[in-house]
């Protein structure tokens, strides 16, 4: 269940002003509101948008997440295939049936 | 008769967001094709238009994720996303509460519907509204079908829906167009985006335009995960569209793999005739 809880803050944080506010003023307050192990807080806080996608966090909400942290486009799709190669297949969630990417 | 027009199109955000990265021949015939498009949904004279969608986590999340919701408010709000990023201003888009109340109610005695009276507009809605309602001054009905956390809607119950809004709409006075919008073939928000199935593409378009419904609900979720991508899920909105123009053929106005865009870029127009009940 922690993918759920992971991709909740990404959804609030990429929906609601107050969330996004919190991340602003204090990261930290805001991630221990949240049920995640320490492989999601370090991901989410450095960010390894790799990481994050090969976690299973759902493009639509991590392609937003990204462009928060100032990742470009081609970025951020170097960013997926370089999580790949470092950390291997997705993990679970909607990615995970392809078996890996072209 | 009230459904006046029906058509289907595409609405990824880079159709708007990268659009200078797109070959701008293509580019400028697809837009040039939607431009047309509103041309056409102008002269059918609509009260009100209805978006069948498929949103990716604007307002609905997996706490609890209706399969179909439609909007029942008087007004709405989008993008939701970054302006810049989408380059779609923030905007207030007219509802129709009291119509979508009657629709919604009647549709009631065939399917099981969510509704919303808040709603914040994602690129699944924007960017269709940018191109067919420019000054946003056309009541909007939106129509969420859940296209992104499985377990997913059955086609068939998509269909079913199209059908009630159908009947729905031909019960009601006012004069109504209503849209699909999603992708067919394309792997969105992945290391993959840029790929499109051209020809899983004008197969699956070849159905849609002679509205051959069993064709289009034999596809499986599994057969079109491996050869449309995750977003091929939002066939959905195709097929929805369908089940409201059943009996009727369309004409493709558009289709062009767009890489950039991350989508075969599609725009199709129906032909309605009236719906044949049982």
């Amino acid at each position: 269940m922690s993918l759920y809880h992971l991709q909740k803050l990404i959804y609030q944080l990429n929906r609601d002003p107050a969330v996004r506010r919190q991340y602003e003023q204090n990261f930290e307050e805001l991630l221990a509101g949240y049920e995640l192990t320490a492989e999601e807080r370090g991901a989410i806080r450095e960010p390894d948008i790799g990481l994050l996608y090969v976690m299973g966090v759902n493009g639509q909400l991590l392609m937003h997440y990204a462009a928060l942290r100032g990742f470009e486009w081609d970025a951020y799709l170097e960013a997926m295939r370089e999580g790949e190669r470092r950390h291997g297949p997705v993990r679970t969630g909607l990615y995970k049936r392809a078996g890996g990417t072209s | 008769m009230s459904l006046v027009f029906a058509g289907v199109l595409s609405h990824a955000p880079g159709i708007t967001g990268r659009a200078e990265r797109a070959d701008p021949t293509l580019r400028d015939a697809f837009y040039a094709s939607l431009d047309r498009m509103r041309l056409e949904l102008e002269a059918a004279r609509p009260d009100a238009l209805v978006v069948i969608g498929a949103e990716h986590f604007a307002n609905f999340f997996m706490n609890n994720m209706p399969s179909l919701c439609v909007g029942m408010a008087d007004a709405y709000e989008g993008p939701i996303e970054d302006v810049e990023w989408l380059r779609i201003a923030r905007t207030r888009v007219p509802g129709a509460a009291e119509l979508s109340q009657r629709l919604i109610a009647e549709m009631m005695h065939e399917v099981d519907l969510a509704y919303a009276q808040e709603w914040r507009f994602d690129h699944g809605i924007m960017v269709p509204l940018n191109f067919l309602t420019p000054r946003y001054d056309l009541p909007v009905i939106p129509v969420n079908i859940n296209c992104q956390g499985p377990p997913l809607i059955p086609l068939a119950r998509c269909w079913a829906f199209g059908r009630a809004l159908r009947r729905a709409c031909d019960a009601a006075a006012e004069r109504i167009a209503v849209v699909g919008t999603g992708g067919i073939s394309h792997w969105p928000a992945t290391p993959d985006s840029g790929k499109i199935n051209e020809a899983w593409d004008r197969a699956f378009l070849e159905k849609f335009l002679a509205n051959r419904r069993d064709e289009l609900l034999a596809y499986t979720d599994e057969e079109t995960y491996r050869d449309a991508g995750q977003g091929g899920f939002e066939i959905r909105t195709f097929i929805a569209l369908a089940g409201c123009t059943e009996g009727s053929r369309s004409e493709l106005w558009f289709y062009a793999p767009i890489p950039i865009f991350a989508v075969g870029c599609t725009v199709a127009v129906v032909r309605i005739e009236p719906l044949i009940t049982d």
